[in-house]
């Protein structure tokens, strides 16, 4: 416990001193494009600490986690069957190379042409979009599995199920969540421009209104809420990175 | 460009597009793009030849489905139409001003992104105190997605240049930052100590041991940073309106311009491509004579 | 199904060995490989046997194939002509039968189990009740001087413990044949000395039968019953040597006596000329 004070200091001494540097230094401001930080508080609490808020907030996270889950069990699965099987990645790869290469946004408008302006196009949208890095990551993943493992496993006749399991998905778990990391940063990036673009709820959709309104306070608490959010999304994806891969961050740190 | 009423294009022109395909999977091939520099997968002609015919069922498909009827032609119009109209795109000189647009967004923002970055990260890998302290605050501001800054961005610059080059450095600034750090982590604590122990300064060290360490790493930043450059510039055209292909989908979406708008996701998909092959290329040039020394799992492919 | 009462076997002398058939019979064994449009003969003929019971080391000079040999004695590796002949049946991919050890050890446990998982994950797959799996790997973690260590993950524990951790592995599995490809190869000589001890010890309490593979002559006198050495590639055995130095063996003493100097000269030459001839 020793080192928890000074640890403490360190971590949270300049975020600190920069919020209360920015509360200070913008409090009389007159600033058309920068309010003072006291207005942008006092705009966030009013917008988004309220039934109203908390339903856009929802119903764009709702958005992003289905169609990032979607996504992710399609990699996992599609893409542990072409890891396995070289012929199959020689017919696929180029074309899903190709797709991954597109920039994700450009298909929002294509999206809205075939499926309108409501939740399925946004999902669809953003599961399109994150689908690439991860399927990819997957099968490099599963590909790349040392081959000492793999005939470890044949020796030992451990096939199917139990193989996939004790083998396969462990093995690839690292590039795996390597994958999910882009993908869940490609899906935010979906999720607001979508929003943005052609929507008529939801996060994104609230801070261009304020922004062609010229509200410009709660425009300002928009962009801290998708701050907030991005960090709160990132800290739980690592969570999931250390349940997963808690074993391969201790392996390594040898 | 917008708003073509062209005449029913030749069938021949899909056959065009299968010449560029099998450029393109000899480029990538199969299980070469997320190699490390090390380049020691090369493409065998078999799966080359098979990756050519991967995109070509695709293409099939892509052309036979919405002909047949299986998928609706009034949203998805067949391959022969959107080939077409992407000829006709190289053929407009608006198309090529909004390509030189984007580019140029691309190429400054990218720029602007690395050379920060690399200042700021060697200096924090440096100076381990200011890491310290910092530390917290970078991975707190890392998840920020660059599109929140977007109203601000059209608040302040408008469809000027200037507000798609404030997201794309943003977001490029943490890929490569990141990277660089990275890198300077990795720097050998015994090739600065004899640094040290020989006078060289603080200065010195960074440029002769720390510098050359994070390297392969800065590389790396570059492209994973270029490509998510050309994503922020796409993005920034198509929600606020600066004039590059991002802005040309959405004209072409509003017009219900179908093959013209699938033409410039294309044509925005090749522009990717394009992005990472140089970037590897560069890659490749510069690191050929450094020992890659890291491990592959840091980068994001 | 291989003994199911307990691990430990009487010590069985030579003389009461079933002499009906042999254990493991690789008969005009031959694998050539196709590299792109020329075909490269690693084995040419390899005949030899085992009894039940014996601890067989096969020397060779380097790039003899052994490992080729090994995979193709394993099922892992389908031979061009020849036989292998698993206690009667003959062998067409790995078999319930033969258990094997690779050398290297680090890259063949697996990092996200516990070493007790690890030993008991082939067991799993054979289908044993959870009573008999904690059992075997109770006893097998035991007979390599592991007791302790079965809640610690492989990247935790040293190289030669990993070693002993894939050892436990095979013998818990209960094999027919114990496959040994250069096992010790990558371990300092300290550790790989008391490693050998270990496979001595494990064979004469369990009365398993070995194939182990090295590269390393002194190593394959000191602990073989038998000694096989082959040629240099494409590959065929020179000469099966008896190695008469006694049923007990001592790093010291037997390293030192006369008899182990004459074998390890005569199988050092034969190498030797190998290497020559093929030169």
């Amino acid at each position: 416990m020793k080192t928890f004070w000074p640890r403490l200091l360190a971590t949270t001494l300049v975020p600190v001193a920069l919020f209360v540097l920015w509360y200070v230094a913008s409090s009389d401001s007159g600033n058309f494009f920068f309010p003072p930080l006291a207005k942008i508080l006092a705009a966030f609490d009013k917008v988004w600490i309220n039934a109203g808020g908390f339903g856009d907030i929802a119903i764009s996270l709702w958005r992003l986690a289905i169609g990032f889950l979607a996504s992710l069990i399609f990699s996992l699965v599609v893409g542990v069957v072409l890891g396995l099987s070289k012929s199959a990645r020689d017919y696929t790869e180029p074309v899903f190379e190709f797709f991954r290469a597109i920039p994700p946004t450009v298909m929002i408008p294509v999206l809205l042409v075939v499926s309108g302006i409501g939740d399925a196009s946004k999902i669809a949208v953003i599961s399109f979009g994150c689908l690439w890095p991860m399927l990819l990551n997957t099968i490099e993943g599963v590909r790349s599995i040392d081959p000492v493992l793999k005939d470890t496993c044949r020796v030992y006749r451990i096939h199917g199920l139990r193989r996939l399991f004790s083998l396969t998905l462990p093995a690839a778990a690292p590039q795996i969540v390597t994958g999910m990391r882009t993908g869940l940063s490609i899906a935010i990036i979906l999720m607001v421009i979508s929003e943005m673009f052609a929507s008529r709820n939801g996060m994104g959709f609230m801070i261009i209104q304020f922004q062609r309104t010229f509200s410009i306070p709660e425009m300002w608490s928009g962009i801290l809420l998708l701050g907030l959010i991005g960090v709160l999304l990132s800290l739980l994806m690592r969570v999931v990175e250390l349940w997963v891969l808690g074993w391969y961050e201790r392996s390594r740190v040898r | 460009m917008a708003g073509s009423s062209s005449p029913s294009p030749p069938l021949a022109t899909p056959g065009a597009l299968l010449g560029p395909a099998v450029v393109f999977t000899r480029l990538y091939g199969t299980e070469s793009m997320n190699r490390a520099v090390s380049g020691r997968r090369r493409v065998t002609r078999p799966s080359q030849f098979r990756g050519v015919i991967g995109f070509g069922v695709f293409l099939f498909l892509w052309e036979i489905l919405p002909v047949a009827g299986f998928l609706p032609a009034r949203y998805f119009p067949p391959f022969h139409e959107v080939v077409w109209a992407l000829f006709l795109d190289f053929a407009s000189p608006v198309f090529w001003h909004s390509v030189a647009y984007t580019a140029q967004a691309w190429f400054a923002g990218l720029v602007i992104a690395f050379v920060a970055a690399a200042a700021v990260g060697l200096v924090l890998g440096s100076v381990p105190v200011l890491w310290r302290y910092t530390e917290s605050t970078i991975e707190f501001l890392r998840p920020i997605p660059s599109v929140a800054l977007i109203p601000l961005a059209v608040l302040m610059f408008g469809i000027d240049i200037k507000s798609a080059l404030l997201l794309i450095v943003y977001a490029a600034f943490w890929q490569i930052l990141i990277q660089i750090l990275y890198g300077v982590k990795d720097v050998d604590p015994v090739a600065l100590d004899t640094a040290r122990v020989y006078g060289l300064g603080r200065w010195s060290r960074i440029r002769h041991v720390s510098w050359p360490t994070a390297l392969p790493y800065a590389i790396t930043g570059f492209r994973l940073g270029a490509s998510v450059a050309l994503v922020l510039a796409v993005t920034a055209e198509l929600v606020i309106g600066n004039p590059g292909i991002g802005h040309q989908v959405a004209l072409a979406q509003s017009a219900m311009a179908l093959p013209e708008m699938y033409s410039l996701v294309i044509a925005a998909g090749i522009m990717g491509v394009l992005v990472n092959v140089l970037a590897r290329a560069i890659e490749r040039k510069v690191l050929a004579w450094h020992p890659s020394v890291r491990a592959d799992r840091q980068e994001a492919p | 199904m291989a003994d199911e009462s307990v691990m430990e076997k009487e010590k069985a002398p030579k003389a009461a060995l079933d002499r009906s058939d042999p254990m493991l019979a690789i008969t005009r064994l031959r694998k050539v490989y196709q590299d792109g449009e020329r075909s490269i003969e690693a084995i040419r003929d390899v005949t030899f046997s085992l009894e039940k019971g014996e601890l067989v080391c096969i020397v060779g000079p380097s790039g003899a194939g052994k490992t080729t040999l090994l995979r193709c004695i394993a099922g892992l590796l389908a031979p061009t002509s020849g036989e292998v002949v698993l206690a009667g049946k003959p062998v067409a991919g790995p078999s319930p039968g033969l258990a094997v050890v690779f050398q290297e050890y680090g890259r063949s446990l697996f990092p996200w189990m516990r070493v007790r998982q690890n030993v008991e994950l082939p067991l799993k797959a054979s289908g044993r009740n959870a009573a008999e799996r904690r059992r075997l790997v109770d006893e097998s973690l035991q007979a390599v001087g592991l007791a302790g260590a079965g809640d610690a993950y492989p990247w935790q524990l040293s190289g030669g413990m990993q070693q002993r951790v894939a050892i436990a592995r095979a013998i818990a599995y209960q094999p027919q044949v114990l496959l040994m490809d250069e096992p010790f190869a990558s371990v300092d000589a300290q550790t790989r000395a008391d490693l050998e001890d270990l496979v001595r010890t494990i064979w004469a309490r369990m009365g398993m039968t070995i194939v182990f593979v090295t590269h390393d002559i002194d190593e394959s006198v000191y602990l073989g019953g038998r000694v096989v050495v082959l040629s240099a590639s494409p590959t065929s055995v020179m000469r099966d040597v008896t190695i008469d130095l006694g049923e007990t063996r001592d790093q010291l003493e037997t390293r030192a006596s006369p008899r182990f100097g004459q074998l390890r000269s005569e199988i050092y030459a034969l190498i030797r000329d190998a290497k020559h001839h093929r030169s």
